[in-house]
């Protein structure tokens, strides 16, 4: 009895250094984008004409809606490790569907996005559409567009294997009410990727248009 | 020998002052490093284990820390440190704001060579005439990367980015030779981009400066290339195009479309030059084409000249806002 | 101390004496083949896995340098073409700084003695240990591939426009070599904080843990928080670099001074990475060596703190000439000269921590006193490049190459070897010749000032750095250098043949040779594979030393 509240209790801190781990490795998370919104900043402040003409170029439906799709992602996860911790594993794992579809959902709107901005010339290395006067700016403007979304869907990318990874270990039963602590792990990360879009998103869709 | 100690000369005032702050320096340093080389010998020999030594009863740990003396070495470094500071600020303050009264020069650095262009139009590679005494403004810019002028005599050095203008002065008043250095790494030939500075005596820097037969001066070949570009038809007397007259403009501010002002400096007329939707002066519309791929930087450092050589002469249509 | 370890370690010979075991029984013996070592998660084989990396760039780098140091014996380039002497200090540059030094001490005593140090069983997160290991590995080897394949001649700092419009495309790969290696910084960075935090022995409370401890757990920080913005800077100089784009090249409506001001946001930190586990180091060998207390343990702890935090604030200073504005380079100017005072205060305690002490001189104490001094040099000539107007002469100059190789080399390198010497009978359960170790000591404390003393006045005198070439007057003090470099070579070539000597030859090693207080201490030499067979618990303060009973005992 007593070596099994041991192990327990050597599971729990686990849990708990994994989770402090993460927080440190959202540290590094936030310095990493942080380069890209100083960027940003920087780069606004010298060409302010032309990152507000060419900001209204991005496409605010699709964003607007993706802002709505990943916040539902993260409040699917959030609910996923709830359920978990709560044993209804099974709940717990539609949950996981659930986050890991919006994810994809998120992933195949900013395809489309993409698509829409090279249809438009908006890929500031190909065929580029502004003319002369405001080029410079624009360029710049959507240079940093694709590098700072780009960054995002990688983190994205790494996220939905992360939760699909999780999914598969409920699925075997490896994670349990007991043993919750890499799923929330997980879900700080998710959380994490959302909240840098919960930046990227005004940044990039609505300053410009204000 | 006497080459260990070359670096000495310093030939302006301000290379003056600051060897006197580095050897001020150098001093308190040196009497620090030696102070504390000198303890350290001392403990090592006299605290050595086969020492015979009261260290104190057997079972008291030894000193472990005494408040006083902990913040004697944090007080009395930094009030050493903050009174160096301000000096070292204070000179930094002269080295960055140049005098009213200065000798312009235009330096502009490619890999691996500086061009020079002086006020009447004489130019010169690698190599800088200046008369003694008098203070020398340059303003430098680069054609590709980043440079740096360094001039060892003066105890000066100034990073020349493309795209802006650095300015960089001093006022040598020793004649000689001296060298000229890039400092920032360039590319292959870094190490030999370097030249010569020559401080002459005024007179004869007057007459260095007026042979070799100088076919017009910076502002006149500024003038001249003002017609060639075609900018005279807008920006000129007889325009007909709406475009805001360019005298007297030069060191003042003014008004934009936006409702802000522009500082008008050498970077403010390379930008209107190159991007010239940028800043729209207040009133104007904005039809002035970009020169971009038209113009060199030599070129906008005599345009620059011709607009400054603007600056005294009266308002020709008198309709600066 | 690379090839030998690697391989099956010796048999002991004899009885053990002490409590040495036999070398099968500790972690060195849990298996001898490649395969075992390639796959251990043990933070102690990940420690000589990183040793044998660390040694083999070191000696690249300093093969780099010896070649530059060659051809700078006469004005003229007459060795090596301008463009390959400018591809031997780029190589030399990034080897030394990311390759070698920013593991260094870090990745090899770090990850061998903070679990050892704390009590505890291994690092948080072993695999991950392993995994760092093999990023490193694999972003070096990029790295070093591009400079050795091709050349990159941007210098270690990839200032653009220069990086990004005028030099080969080797740079391409050499940038993703440093990103990559950057990753395992971080990972290395958090699995040291998160071990601090949580894996200390019962008793081990903050105000115990060794200053080493103290002084990787803020480097860790260090590392956390300013690696991912040089790997983000280096991104957007990968794709400006690849697709012509950019916020960096002026040509481009980019700012070059935005690019210097990201890179040493992270590369002045950069600079405490490497000093602050130096500083650790010096503290651990000065109290055993004067078998005294270190001399105010709270004072030295915060100090290690607010390097680490100022240090984060005075990037600017290496900006005073470049067009930055007057008052940044003001402030920047006041944060450099609020940075020195911790690091004087660590100086003179270390002095005073001497101060009735029961010295004695083994082979540590001495690189250990040497790290002092240099530090202390390289930390006063901080003060005349902080000093914004004299930085103004001596930014870009010899004078700069000179303070940054004190702090890096007399200080840092000085103290990885001081923590080679110190800690080699732990590691190894061997015993080194004394008496080579010493001359080794003095050998490199002798070359190392002749090499680079000179250079202070050469950059005094003006003679700028990274030059293939240079003016005749500057040729006395550079072949005193270049002598001086020799010595040096000399010097670090030294260990690599009594150390793996004693490997084979050396005589066992007791579990605590050093008379030392400290839980690494405390257990068997080499430790056991579990590193305590009980595990410990912490009941006092570090330090504990008596000098009076050791000069008592050793008077007698």
């Amino acid at each position: 009895m007593s070596t099994h509240a041991t192990a327990e209790a050597t599971e729990l801190d686990e849990g708990e250094t994994a989770t402090f781990g993460m927080w440190v490795f959202l540290a590094t998370e936030v310095l990493f984008f942080g380069v890209l919104f100083f960027a940003y900043v920087m780069t606004r402040l010298r060409y302010p004409e032309e990152f507000a003409s060419a900001g209204r170029h991005t496409d605010l439906t699709l964003g607007s809606i993706n802002t709505g799709v990943l916040l539902t992602s993260s409040l699917a996860i959030a609910l996923a490790v709830r359920s978990v911790s709560l044993g209804a594993a099974r709940a717990g794992a539609w949950l996981l569907v659930a986050t890991l579809a919006l994810g994809a959902v998120f992933l195949g709107l900013k395809s489309l996005e993409y698509w829409h901005d090279y249809t438009e010339h908006l890929v500031p290395w190909l065929d580029f559409a502004f003319a002369p006067p405001e080029r410079n700016g624009a360029k710049l403007f959507f240079y940093l567009y694709f590098v700072m979304t780009g960054a995002h869907a990688v983190h994205l990318i790494i996220g939905l294997s992360l939760v699909g990874f999780m999914l598969v270990r409920l699925w075997r039963g490896r994670i349990d009410a007991a043993s919750v602590a890499p799923l929330e792990v997980t879900a700080l990360y998710w959380h994490l990727v959302d909240i840098i879009w919960i930046f990227l998103y005004p940044l990039l869709y609505l300053v410009s248009r204000t | 020998m006497r080459e260990l100690f070359a670096w000495h000369v310093g030939a302006s005032p301000y290379a003056h002052r600051v060897d006197v702050l580095f050897w001020t320096l150098t001093g308190i340093t040196g009497a620090v490093a030696l102070g504390v080389i000198t303890v350290m010998a001392v403990f090592a020999i006299r605290y050595r284990r086969e020492a015979v030594m009261a260290r104190g009863p057997i079972d008291e740990p030894p000193v472990t820390g005494k408040r006083w003396v902990e913040i004697c070495w944090i007080v009395i470094p930094l009030l050493i440190f903050l009174a160096v500071y301000v000096w070292g600020a204070n000179l930094y303050f002269q080295y960055a704001s140049p005098p009213a009264k200065t000798l312009e020069v235009y330096v502009l650095a490619k890999q691996w060579m500086w061009k020079v262009e002086h006020g009447n139009g004489r130019r010169e590679i690698n190599e800088l005439h200046v008369p003694r005494g008098q203070a020398i403004k340059l303003v430098m810019t680069s054609q590709d990367v980043i440079h740096s002028f360094y001039v060892p005599a003066f105890r000066v050095k100034r990073d020349v980015l493309p795209g802006r203008y650095a300015v960089l002065w001093f006022r040598p008043t020793r004649s000689g030779v001296y060298h000229l250095f890039c400092a920032e790494y360039c590319g292959t030939d870094h190490s030999r981009m370097g030249g010569r500075i020559l401080v002459m005596e005024p007179e004869d820097f007057g007459r260095w400066v007026s042979s070799g037969a100088p076919t017009a001066t910076l502002a006149a070949a500024g003038e001249e290339k003002f017609r060639a570009f075609g900018c005279g038809g807008c920006h000129g007397e007889n325009a007909t195009v709406h475009a805001p007259s360019l005298a007297g403009i030069f060191g003042h501010d003014v008004p934009l479309a936006t409702g802000q002002f522009a500082h008008v400096d050498e970077r403010y007329i390379r930008d209107s030059i190159l991007m010239p939707s940028r800043d729209i002066a207040a009133g104007y519309p904005d039809v002035m084409p970009s020169f971009t791929g038209r113009v060199s930087e030599e070129d906008i450092l005599d345009l620059i000249a011709y607009v400054k050589s603007l600056a005294s002469a009266p308002s020709a249509r008198g309709d600066i806002r | 101390m690379n090839a030998t370890s690697v391989s099956s370690p010796p048999a002991p010979e004899g009885v053990p004496t002490g409590d040495a075991r036999p070398i099968e029984q500790s972690y060195l013996g849990a298996g001898s083949s490649l395969w075992s070592w390639l796959t251990t998660v043990d933070h102690k084989r990940i420690a000589i896995l990183y040793a044998v990396a660390i040694t083999a760039f070191f000696f690249l780098g300093g093969a780099a340098a010896t070649l530059m140091r060659v051809e700078l014996v006469t004005p003229r380039g007459d060795l090596v073409s301008a463009e390959t002497y400018n591809k031997l200090f780029t190589a030399h540059g990034m080897i030394m700084v990311w390759f070698f030094l920013i593991p260094s001490i870090p990745t090899t005593f770090g990850n061998f003695l903070i679990p050892l140090m704390i009590g505890a069983r291994d690092l948080a997160f072993p695999r991950l240990n392993l995994m760092s290991w093999y990023v490193y590995i694999a972003g070096a080897c990029i790295t070093v591939a591009a400079l050795i394949a091709g050349g990159v001649d941007t210098g270690w700092t990839f200032y653009t426009p220069f990086s990004t419009m005028f030099s080969s495309s080797y740079v391409i790969l050499a940038i993703a070599g440093v990103f990559v290696v950057g990753f395992s910084s971080i990972l290395t960075g958090l699995n040291f904080i998160v071990t601090v935090h949580r894996l200390r022995a019962p008793g081990m409370t903050w105000f115990r843990l060794p200053l080493f401890v103290w002084a990787i757990y803020a480097t860790s920080v260090i590392l956390v928080l300013a690696t991912p913005v040089l790997a983000m800077t280096l991104v957007l100089l990968l794709v400006e670099r690849v697709l012509g784009i950019g916020i960096f090249d002026p040509a481009l409506g980019g700012d070059p001074l935005l690019f210097q001001h990201l890179f040493w946001f992270y590369s002045h930190p950069a600079v405490y990475i490497m000093v602050l586990p130096a500083m650790g180091v010096a503290s651990e060998v000065i109290t055993c060596f004067a078998h005294k207390p270190v001399f105010g343990y709270r004072m030295m702890a915060y100090a290690i703190l607010a390097i680490a935090t100022i240090g984060f604030l005075v990037w600017g200073h290496h900006m005073f000439v470049s067009g930055q504005s007057v008052y940044a380079g003001a402030t920047f100017s006041l944060l450099s000269y609020l940075v020195a005072i911790p690091s004087a205060i660590k100086v003179f305690n270390w002095t005073a921590t001497l101060y009735k002490g029961s010295i004695t001189f083994e082979a540590p104490m001495l690189y250990a006193l040497g790290f002092v001094g240099l530090f202390m040099l390289g930390g006063l000539t901080g003060l005349f490049v902080a000093a914004l107007a004299l930085d103004v002469h001596l930014t870009d100059t010899y004078f700069v190459v000179a303070h940054f190789h004190y702090i890096m080399v007399g200080g840092s390198v000085m103290a990885y070897f001081a923590a080679i010497h110190y800690w080699w009978p732990k590691i190894t359960g061997r015993c080194y010749s004394e008496g080579w170790a010493r001359f080794a000591a003095v050998i490199i404390f002798v070359g190392f000032n002749l090499t680079f003393f000179p250079q202070f006045l050469l950059g005094a005198g003006g003679m700028p750095r990274r030059y293939h070439e240079y003016a005749p007057e500057f040729q006395l003090l550079n072949v005193l250098s270049s002598a001086g470099a020799s010595i040096l070579a000399a010097g670090y070539l030294l260990p690599l043949l009594y150390l793996p000597w004693s490997l084979r030859f050396g005589a066992r090693a007791s579990g605590n040779p050093w008379d030392a207080r400290g839980l690494e201490w405390q257990t068997a030499s080499p430790p056991p594979v579990e590193n305590f067979e009980t595990p410990p618990v912490v009941p006092e303060r570090p330090y504990d030393y008596r000098p009076q009973a050791a000069a008592a005992e050793g008077g007698a």
